[in-house]
């Protein structure tokens, strides 16, 4: 036990106030904002909506999967445009953009307990390239030619050939170039997350007292800024390929019966480059989702987190792996099988670390006090589905196994579950357990169950049966399979059966969207700790915070954020701003 | 891959050295109050932009690391043909380098309060780089006039993409010194002008040993020097 120095000991804060910005008209307040929740705000709305258009989107891949040839408007041309911007909206400008930029944006100031990021312009200028970006994206789908129809990892050399839709048009240099900005808008943006945690924290916040879901985000932001260059370098180069010429990708090439004035370049080298990127990729997503569920899991069970110091060090040695596990997305290209081993016994090291994050969410459910609500059921439904996604990892971490496996709807099935669905579970919980601080209210609760039931439920009855179709052979990315001998009839009525289940989960989704909106109106009264939560966003004198977060002065923090149930005190929750010891003689826990 | 791999474990070293000083063995549940051992964490002693500064030019070695690993990886292929590096690089790296020296004039004589000397520092750091700019085009001009297109070899577009690259990053950092020139002679606070001109070289410095490496990667002793090492070990 350290020594507790009594409460009034303690110096008033001696932070540095930061010098706030104060806005002075509608427009510095609500729009060019400089204030980091007004922002996070911004790159939610803008992530949704780009993500209701990859939701669409993959509606029509499944109309054609599921009753292949019913419907005329989808060729193949448009079959691949729709998985290929499905895939590359889904990834990165919702996913990413909604973890760092709406919750890292929203929740870093208000829990770490800073009045805002540390360079609060440079954080405006993040979401305005943005969205920038996200137009860019949009434009392509009205340019001539469509959107890049080249899969969501752009391969060279058919990424940049007249044979894929986009391959010769605007597609393609609309793709790179949105990527590219938005590589530049995420950099500033990821500056600021990070230096808040580094510099930002007031005062008693140490690193080993941040709540996990800062962890999260802070080291899978510390990632992006280093895998995202690889992206930004690919791009560059291939934008270069397509626009004059060069030959970094691309070799020797005869285009109908045309030879093309590339020479010499290496198709694999962009696959490096490009899963260099791509495979921390994966984490930048999940180890937000990791922080945020154990922060669920603890304040709706009511008790502390199961072995925090292993969770932290679990966050920050996955965040180490993943860099060097890339090309384990690239057995099938050719690789040396030494190279093969070596990213094989990688990868299932990685597995060790996130195992040992589920076992602490487990025992922290462990004889808790559980509370199924809302959130709580979607952090439970995050542990089952990254379970159930995680497994199958294991079965395509190994050479043997991914080889007949890769590129068949087995992976589409797996990536679905452990960073698809898996993450955006997180997402649900995340939102319907901070909704009420954003807006005063709470969401609906009828609602809100519904919503749950039909996703959770639904998202299995999609991809579990994608598993079987991708053992039976079923390759993904192919427009018409109706000729092919391992299409069997029951195969295809399992392809309608999926279709019809993405048509009723999508639904769900507009439910939920109905519910985000009404309830901003007629939402129960939420109070400003509805969750009766220890973490310093809730302990903030407004609901909703109000420009600078805290009051007059910055909370002083006394405690880990995981103080529940404490035997001996009055509550079932400390605050962490709350002084003073209350049970010395506890045992760890 | 193996330069952004090694870039990435220098990373992870002051990474690791950083978080070995954060108590990252702290038993949180047991240290409940504000015990005086620990008010030393709470942050760093730097000023906050510099931490900033800090961690972008860590992004930027991270990018030129990607573009050096892809340089070798593509160089091994049969089609490269290495090009002649024109002379006046020489010259323009001495450019870069006066640039650099005149900064540090400029934070020296920032530290001293010698608001003169400052000026003279960020207007000669100023012309010296836009001096270096130019001259990067004009070795441009001469490799296009020799024949020495973008598209007609891979070493001729690495050489064109990672000069831009690096050209593009030196014409950022003139905003951000033009910037502090404006508050040295619109009579800033000493204090806060000796930081911008303190992130400023230290921006400068970064591209310049940027600059180096790229100079020797560029002209081949990188690969010399690679191969020396890859015997060594083997």
């Amino acid at each position: 036990m350290v020594d507790v120095t009594p409460a009034d000991a303690v110096p008033p804060a001696e932070v540095g106030e930061m010098e706030l910005y104060h806005p002075h008209s509608w427009w510095t307040k609500y729009v060019f904002s400089q204030d980091a929740k007004v922002i996070a705000i911004q790159y939610s709305a803008t992530a949704t909506s780009i993500g209701l258009v990859a939701l669409v989107l993959s509606w029509l891949m499944r109309l054609q999967l599921g009753f292949p040839g019913t419907f005329d408007f989808i060729t193949p041309e448009a079959y691949y445009q729709f998985i290929t911007m499905h895939g590359m909206i889904m990834v990165i400008y919702l996913l990413t953009a909604l973890f760092l930029g709406g919750f890292g944006n929203y929740l870093i100031p208000l829990m770490v307990g800073a009045r805002d990021m540390v360079f609060p312009y440079v954080n405006m200028l993040s979401y305005w390239i943005y969205l920038l970006a996200v137009l860019v994206l949009v434009s392509s789908f009205f340019a001539p030619g469509g959107p890049t129809g080249a899969g969501w990892t752009l391969y060279p050399p058919q990424a940049i050939m007249s044979g894929t839709p986009g391959g010769q048009d605007w597609g393609i240099i609309l793709m790179l170039s949105s990527l590219i900005l938005f590589i530049i808008g995420f950099t500033m943006g990821g500056l600021n997350y990070v230096v808040t945690v580094l510099q930002g924290r007031t005062r008693g916040m140490t690193l080993m007292r941040l709540p996990l879901t800062v962890w999260g985000i802070f080291t899978a932001t510390v990632m992006a800024l280093l895998a995202f260059p690889a992206l930004f370098v690919a791009c560059v180069m291939m934008l270069l390929d397509r626009a004059l010429g060069t030959s970094f990708f691309m070799p020797a090439i005869v285009e109908m019966g045309e030879q093309l004035q590339h020479n010499g370049g290496s198709p694999i080298l962009f696959q490096h480059l490009f899963w260099f990127f791509g495979h921390p990729e994966v984490y930048i997503v999940a180890l937000p989702a990791f922080g945020i569920v154990s922060d669920l899991i603890s304040t709706h069970a009511r008790k502390n987190i199961f072995g925090y110091r292993m969770m932290v060090w679990a966050i920050i040695a996955i965040g180490a792996l993943s860099f060097v596990v890339w090309a384990h997305h690239m057995y099938v290209s050719g690789m040396n099988p030494y190279f093969g081993f070596f990213f094989a016994t990688t990868t299932l090291i990685i597995a060790v670390p996130t195992a040992i994050k589920v076992y602490n969410w487990v025992l922290t459910l462990w004889r808790g006090d559980i509370h199924l609500t809302i959130p709580m059921l979607f952090a439970l439904a995050f542990i089952v589905t990254f379970v159930n996604g995680g497994l199958t990892g294991l079965f395509l971490g190994n050479v043997v196994v991914d080889v007949p496996l890769s590129d068949t709807m087995f992976v589409v099935a797996h990536f679905h579950m452990v960073m698809g669905v898996a993450p955006i579970l997180v997402i649900f919980g995340a939102i319907y357990h901070w909704y009420p601080k954003v807006t005063g209210r709470m969401l609906d609760e009828t609602l809100g169950r519904f919503h749950f039931w039909v996703t959770f439920i639904g998202a299995y009855l999609i991809f579990f049966p994608m598993h079987y179709l991708g053992l039976m052979g079923v390759p993904r990315r192919y427009a018409e399979l109706t000729d092919m001998t391992i299409m069997t009839e029951s195969a295809h009525h399992l392809n309608s059966f999926i279709s019809i289940m993405a048509f009723i989960v999508g639904f769900a989704q507009i439910v939920f969207l109905f519910n985000l909106i009404w309830s901003i109106r007629h939402g129960r009264e939420a109070g400003g700790n509805p969750w009766r939560a220890t973490t310093l966003e809730w302990q903030t004198p407004q609901t909703p915070p109000a420009h600078g977060n805290f009051g007059k002065e910055l909370p002083i923090v006394y405690r880990w954020a995981y103080d529940y149930s404490v035997p001996g005190a009055k509550e079932d929750f400390i605050p962490q701003n709350v002084p003073g010891a209350f049970a010395p003689s506890r045992e760890p826990a | 891959m193996s330069v952004i791999l090694v870039f990435l474990l220098v990373i992870a070293g002051f990474a690791g050295w950083w978080l070995s000083h954060q108590r990252l063995m702290a038993k949180p549940w047991l240290e409940q109050g504000m015990a005086g051992d620990f008010v030393g964490f709470d942050r760093s002693a730097l000023p906050t932009a510099k931490i900033g500064l800090g961690v972008f030019l860590a992004v930027v070695g991270c990018l030129f690391s990607l573009f050096t690993s892809a340089y070798f990886m593509r160089m091994g292929l049969p089609d490269w043909q290495p090009l002649p590096l024109p002379r006046l690089l020489w010259l323009n790296t001495g450019v870069l380098v006066l640039s650099s020296v005149a900064l540090q004039c400029a934070v020296i004589a920032a530290r001293r309060g010698q608001t003169d000397m400052v000026r003279l520092g960020l207007a000669t750091a100023g012309l010296t780089a836009l001096a270096f700019l130019a001259g990067q085009l004009m070795a441009w001009r001469q490799l296009t006039a020799d024949g020495y297109l973008l598209a007609s070899n891979p070493a001729n577009s690495f050489f064109y993409l990672i000069t831009a690259m690096h050209g593009l990053h030196i014409l950022g950092g003139l905003i951000g010194l033009g910037r502090t020139s404006a508050s040295a002679w619109n009579g800033a606070r000493p204090q806060r002008l000796s930081l911008s001109v303190e992130l400023c070289a230290m921006y400068w410095h970064f591209l310049l040993f940027v600059w180096l490496c790229i100079f020797a990667v560029l002209a081949g002793w990188a690969a010399t020097f690679i191969d020396i090492c890859r015997k060594l070990l083997t």
